[in-house]
């Protein structure tokens, strides 16, 4: 048998969209397993209705451009995008919502402004977000984690709850609030902090459950950034900022506000730092810019989780410093070489 | 009687022109309350109103006002006519005027009214300012309507409805409802909403330029 043989330099294939974006998926495997592991099989359902939903978006509006669809189809930013928002969701939300925020986020997210690489906003986040702001019931209802759960979802719990074949009922028993949520709440009823944090959901460093969900986004994150993936300046730069921002006010009053570590580990903060922030297209481009994009996507996120009026705020503050990129971008220049600054 | 500039008046002031969809102009109020078909209607018949009285007035002073202090005189003219709709209107359509609220004083700052005055009715006779102002009025109507329209639509799932508060007691079983079992949609009357459906609207009238070309 005869190999092609190949002219030098024999090296490995430089990264192409599709490579890049299709490495970003396998490294949110192990995320998508800890949601599994700890709040059931809904994502497992999401994800394939993001896909089907982001795809069909993504062609259609190709169509009506008159625009190569497979091309664009195949270089995966589309999965990328429809994966991303069906991880953020709330497993159990039904079909036509993930359906719906994926075709907004496609379409006047990213092919209004002229597709792949001319979107100003993060697509995902736009579509969590437009999401949100409609659905507020629905989008904070998630499931217990697996330590306080008293009923296992099978799959096919999962399916007919997505589908809404079962009365509202039965999902509204199982749906509970975040440990983001419940303190929220609970802070607004003047609850000590200590008292709040008792609560069950409350546990590890940050929610039963939802420290899994970090760390291994964690390790997905760290992983993309060793294979040279994403920069490392904006999730350091994100967390550093959340944590400092985290650690002075817990200083200041501890009954107050949480430790820094909770916030690292609870709702999105791995998921944005390391799969959101990181957006080659909406991010800042410049090395100093970058450092500057996370500290303050960190600095907001604070923000509003602490004085804001939603429970988290990964979503809200990647857009606002999404449209804050190119302004950062413009002032953090490299200076050129040879060239004085 | 030559019909021939009216129409081409009639044609700017609806359509090629369109002050909402073209100039983008008085874009406050019209992205503010236009989260209802009535709401929309109200606040444009005011525009309209207001857009008529200070193209006539204007028109009918444009030889006596120096050229100096057009811009303070037409402000005050404005302002006059403004005043007199937000009485009127806080009279008779009490319910509505709560709900427009702040949007229909500051009909006075819409660029749109001082825009026509300035461009069109003191260069202009009183019959054409009339007119001018009547039709730009007019589109200025149409195309918050049918923003109103969009969004109520899409965000509630009804049209028409609360016409009584402008219409009187037999509009009260106006209200359509659209679709049954309508979970809602609070982007669609939400800021956000209004800011999309007038770019998508934009994109319609674009598509229909395109096509007739």
């Amino acid at each position: 048998m005869r190999f092609p043989t190949l002219p030098s330099p024999h090296l490995a294939p430089s990264n192409s969209v599709s490579r890049i974006m299709l490495q970003v998926l396998v490294a949110l495997v192990p995320g998508v397993m800890a949601l599994v592991w700890q709040f059931g099989p809904g994502v497992l359902v999401q994800i394939p209705i993001a896909l089907i939903s982001a795809l069909t978006a993504e062609a259609m509006v190709l169509l009506l451009r008159k625009r190569p669809v497979l091309p664009v189809l195949l270089d995966g930013s589309a999965a990328l995008t429809a994966v991303l928002l069906a991880v953020s969701l709330p497993p159990l939300v039904p079909w036509w919502m993930t359906a719906f925020g994926v075709s907004f986020a496609i379409i006047i997210g990213k092919q209004l402004y002229g597709g792949l690489g001319f979107n100003p906003f993060n697509p995902a986040m736009l579509g969590y977000a437009v999401l949100l702001i409609s659905f507020p019931l629905q989008m904070t209802a998630w499931l217990p984690p697996l330590a306080l759960a008293h009923a296992t979802v099978s799959f096919s719990d999962c399916v007919a709850l997505i589908f809404q074949q079962v009365t509202h009922a039965s999902f509204d028993g199982l749906a509970q609030a975040t440990p983001l949520d419940t303190l929220k709440t609970q802070l607004g009823l003047q609850t000590h902090l200590d008292e709040i944090q008792s609560a069950q959901v409350f546990g590890g460093l940050s929610g039963k459950g939802w420290q899994w969900v970090n760390w291994w986004l964690l390790a997905g994150g760290l992983w993309m950034i060793r294979r040279g993936l994403i920069d490392w300046r904006i999730p350091l730069s994100l967390l550093g900022s959340l944590y400092l921002l985290a650690m002075f006010f817990f200083l200041y009053k501890p009954a107050l506000y949480p430790t820094p570590l909770f916030h690292w580990f609870s709702g999105a903060t791995m998921l944005g730092a390391f799969f959101i922030a990181t957006d080659p297209v909406s991010a800042s481009t410049t090395p100093r810019g970058r450092l500057v994009y996370g500290a303050l996507i960190g600095v907001l996120v604070y923000v509003i989780r602490s004085w804001g009026g939603y429970p988290d705020g990964v979503a809200f503050a990647v857009l606002l410093l999404n449209v804050a990129a190119p302004t950062i971008d413009c002032y953090t220049r490299p200076r050129v070489y040879g060239h004085k600054a | 009687m030559n019909i021939e500039p009216y129409r081409k008046i009639a044609y700017d002031g609806l359509w090629k022109n369109n002050q909402a969809l073209v100039a983008l102009l008085g874009l406050c109020p019209l992205l503010a309350v236009s989260n209802s078909v009535i709401n929309s209607l109200g606040l444009g018949l005011a525009t309209t109103v207001a857009l008529v009285l200070s193209n006539t007035i204007v028109s009918l002073i444009r030889s006596q006002v120096s050229h100096e202090v057009r811009l303070p005189v037409y402000v005050l003219v404005i302002a006059a006519n403004v005043t007199i709709i937000d009485l009127l209107m806080n009279a008779f359509f009490h319910e509505l005027h709560k709900i427009l609220g702040i949007f229909i004083p500051l009909i006075v700052t819409n660029c749109a009214i001082i825009g026509r005055a300035e461009a069109f009715a003191s260069k202009n006779t009183l019959d054409k300012a009339l007119a001018d102002g009547f039709f730009v009025g007019l589109g200025f109507t149409l195309a918050l309507m049918a923003l109103g329209a969009l969004r109520e639509l899409i965000g509630t799932g009804t049209l028409f409805s609360r016409a009584d508060w402008l219409f009187g007691d037999i509009a009260k079983h106006w209200s359509i409802q659209v679709f049954d079992d309508y979970g809602g949609f609070l982007l669609a009357i939400l800021p956000p909403g209004a800011f999309i459906g007038l770019g998508l609207l934009i994109a319609v009238k674009n598509v229909i330029d395109a096509r007739g070309k």
